[in-house]
């Protein structure tokens, strides 16, 4: 067994390889650039496809491409280039192409800067592209996540045909940690029943997302959201820390749920109970496990995240605002500090008799 | 013109296309949906019978454009993709490069192409890509209700330019070919014309020398089609051919510019390794450490780098972290993105625990080490009580908080007298080894500098001579 201290970019590489990844088509942008760096090198070295496109646009679509042809392909961007990508991802749901996209966040809106933010979460999450369609959504929070979600990413977008959103940021992106390197390497088979590969086995197969028919259109959307709450029933990924006893949950992901459960550890240090609920699938949101939480115990429930509370809404909605909901959040590029989450913590039990 | 194409040669339809279009359906499912006299029927015909002779049909892949041959895959007996407004040949990029042997089909209209598909037009066309494209100009929008084309002729009329279009409002009709022959990859350019039965008899030999340029992998292979759209037009069947032969062809010159097919040398692309082995020989998974163990005695260390970029901040923190690594603690590095950033200064923060590490950066470090004045000031007040600073001594003189332990380090000096300069940054980390003060041992030390200058042992060696000069200073003059 492998270990080695690299960067959550590369990981990202690492995790596709392994994964049976063997094409990757992406354009330049910070502090997501490095996945691509990392392409370039390491593709070619296995024989395995890597062209740096045009644009995000067209990243996207020779994604599209690739995926139609049954093969594990990725691509990786951050916020302004996601947002151009959105075209894609709607025709990849529906056209049911599965793929991989890392989104490595930073600030916004607009240009914004390459700090890290978590404010993607909504065109990400939410869908972004036009109709009715979701990308299934995985947020890892550390290097050997990066490497291991992307794993599970592949996994989950061919076990539903559909896209899957690496939901990560420029912290950790950037940073490096060990990564313990995967065991197994996967030898990705076309699947013939729906790709188009260009052979007799596939030539009666048709890409599309076309239905001019509106009553057939609308049984298309019926049968995608079905698929979704397959999805919601099965895939849910989530963690607990110290929530069984605890009055205040904080509710986090990615790089903000690490400094939540340092704030955890330091509440609990104080004597207040305080624990963690880590979401690894934004979509699935774990709705039924929140609203558990909300309905064994009086609690207060606060939301840690790089965002002006996108993800908070989602939170309300599943604890179906039986309880109220608080916020912690940063965001333009800067990270959020344990000491503004135990302020809030003190402020909650200033109010709240428990 | 259809009388006309069946007394020329063709009785049937292709093989490679459907006898009956069941993906269609409707009342008239031998018929397609394309309107009386448009080109579109006529071409599909052309690439089904050139997909006939050359024996290609379970190898092609048809991609379908937004437009009216969007439903281009009711009609064609082979693998079909239909694709967003304009991105077919990126589409096509994607499916050729992952399949070697396909041969790929890109079918545009000219909004399609030439419009909002104009940059993945030329830039597939510049790579060289191994595809098929055949660009259907008939100077309008037909799909969406007849709006003006990039190829609209000056003059013309359409619903977005009633009253005929005029270079002042709208520039000029854009001549793909002729851009497209500017570019150096592509094989086979030619413009080609359905117009009356002479052109078409041109027009076949041209579309199967493109097919038969995919079918050798020779590249990439561009055919414009001057159509007519009598609808949106609103001509009649000879209407539609004058206006071909007369007013298109004078503006866009029917003609081959370019056939290097004899030339061109196939490429084939190697099939993807997908084995365990080599991904791990790529990353020389044998070479790396051994997982961090939990090991509660071992308290979180947080140490923060900071100097000008070039100074070596990010790699004395990337030392650190491998030396951690190589100590079997659990590290972390993460480089900031601090406003002061643009001043030119970077900065990093080095976790070392026995536990899993929270946030990754180091809000009140227990060790500092500035290589440049503005960071000390910056950072120094946020440093832990009992803390360490470590500076370098051309910053002179600053004033420091009382309660930590703070040394002035001449390692830009003794890199100097190492050898190099650019090692001040490894005196620093020689003198952080000898204070002990990250509890890691001096062999995981020089084990982080092994891993950090990977197996370029010049380097190494100079670092480790470094190394040891600035923990000879440390023991001379600080313990």
């Amino acid at each position: 067994m492998s270990v080695q201290l690299i960067k959550g970019n590369t990981a990202v590489i690492v995790g596709a390889l392994y994964a049976g990844c063997d094409c990757y088509f992406g354009y330049p942008i910070t502090p997501a650039s490095e996945i691509l760096h990392e392409a370039s090198k390491y593709f070619p070295m296995a024989n395995r496809k890597f062209v740096q496109a045009e644009s995000e646009e067209a990243a996207i679509n020779m994604v599209y491409g690739a995926a139609a042809a049954g093969h594990r392909v990725l691509t990786a961007s951050s916020g302004p280039g996601i947002s151009l990508k959105q075209e894609g991802f709607s025709y990849m749901a529906g056209a049911q192409l599965p793929c991989v996209i890392a989104n490595i966040q930073r600030a916004g809106p607009g240009l914004g800067n390459i700090g890290p933010e978590q404010a993607d979460y909504n065109q990400v999450v939410k869908g972004g592209g036009h109709g009715n369609y979701k990308n299934i959504v995985l947020a890892p929070n550390s290097v050997q996540e990066m490497c291991d979600l992307t794993i599970k990413a592949f996994d989950l977008a061919f076990k539903y045909r559909n896209p899957a959103v690496l939901l990560s940021d420029g912290v950790l992106g950037q940073m490096m940690e060990p990564l313990k390197f995967p065991e197994k390497a996967i030898e990705h088979k076309v699947d013939t029943s729906w790709a188009v590969a260009g052979n007799a086995e596939t030539k009666k197969n048709l890409v599309t997302s076309i239905f001019l028919n509106f009553e057939q259109q609308e049984l298309f959307n019926v049968k995608l959201l079905e698929k979704y709450e397959k999805i919601c029933e099965n895939e849910v990924i989530y963690e607990e820390y110290l929530t069984e006893d605890a009055d205040i949950i904080l509710v986090s992901y990615g790089i903000s749920s690490r400094i939540s459960k340092s704030a955890v550890e330091a509440a609990r240090e104080k004597g207040y109970k305080v624990g963690l609920f880590r979401l690894i699938t934004l979509y699935p949101f774990p709705k039924k496990e929140l609203l558990k939480l909300a309905t064994e115990k009086n609690r207060v429930f606060v939301a840690v995240e790089m965002s002006a509370g996108q993800m908070r809404d989602d939170l309300a909605l599943a604890i179906e605002c039986k309880r109220p909901v608080e916020l912690v959040a940063r965001y333009g590029g800067n990270i959020i500090e344990m000491d503004a989450i135990l302020k809030k913590i003190e402020e909650i039990y200033e109010k709240v008799d428990f | 013109m259809v009388q006309e194409i069946e007394n020329m040669r063709v009785y049937k339809r292709p093989e490679s296309m459907h006898e009956v279009f069941e993906r269609k359906g409707g009342a008239a499912p031998t018929a397609t949906h394309y309107c009386p006299g448009c080109g579109h029927g006529v071409l599909h015909k052309l690439i089904g019978e050139a997909v006939d002779e050359l024996g290609i049909q379970d190898r092609c892949v048809l991609i379908s454009p937004v437009g009216c041959a969007v439903f281009a895959y009711y009609y064609f007996d082979f693998g079909n993709v239909q694709v967003a407004h304009g991105r077919a040949p990126a589409c096509a990029t994607g499916i050729s490069r992952a399949r070697d042997d396909a041969i790929v089909i890109s079918y545009q209209g000219d909004g399609d192409l030439a419009s909002i598909g104009l940059n993945e037009t030329l830039q597939a066309a510049n790579r060289g890509e191994k595809i098929a494209v055949f660009f259907v100009n008939n100077t309008v929008y037909g799909m969406t209700g007849g709006q003006m084309a990039p190829t609209t002729l000056i003059g013309e009329k359409t619903i977005t330019c009633i009253n005929g279009r005029t270079a002042e409002q709208a520039g000029y009709p854009l001549h793909m070919c002729e851009i497209i022959n500017t570019l150096k990859a592509p094989v086979f350019i030619e413009r080609i014309s359905l117009s009356d039965s002479r052109h078409i008899k041109q027009a076949r030999k041209a579309v199967k020398k493109a097919l038969e340029i995919q079918r050798d992998k020779k590249g990439y292979a561009f055919i414009e089609v001057l159509a007519a759209c009598p609808n949106n037009l609103k001509q009649d069947a000879q209407g539609a051919a004058d206006y071909i032969n007369e007013k298109m062809a004078k503006e866009y010159p029917v003609k081959n510019f370019r056939d290097e097919s004899e030339n061109a040398i196939s490429v084939t692309r190697p099939k993807s390794d997908m084995s365990v082995e080599k991904l791990n020989e790529i990353f020389n998974t044998s070479d790396g450490t051994s997982e961090a163990v939990i090991d509660k005695d071992y308290k979180e260390l947080q140490i923060k780098i900071a100097g000008f970029g070039g100074q070596g901040v990010l790699s004395l923190g990337i030392m650190i972290a491998k030396s951690g690594s190589a100590a079997g603690r659990f590290t972390s590095w993460y480089p900031s993105y601090g406003p002061e950033q643009r001043g030119g200064t970077a900065n990093c923060s080095v976790i070392v625990s026995g536990d899993k590490i929270g946030s990754p950066i180091a809000y009140n470090p227990d060790i500092l080490v500035c290589l440049n004045k503005p960071s000390l000031e910056k950072f120094a007040k946020d440093v832990k009580e009992g803390g360490v600073i470590l500076y370098d001594s051309t910053i002179g003189d600053v004033n420091l908080p009382k309660n930590v332990k703070a040394y002035s380090i001449p390692a830009v000096e003794i890199a100097i007298e190492g050898g190099t300069q650019k090692a001040a940054n490894t005196a620093m980390l020689g003198v952080i080894m000898k204070l002990g003060i990250t509890r890691l041992s001096e062999k995981d030390f020089e084990d982080g500098i092994e891993s950090g200058f990977a197996g370029k042992q010049k380097l190494i060696d100079i670092n480790k001579k470094i190394l040891k000069m600035g923990a000879d200073w440390a023991e001379k003059n600080l313990l």
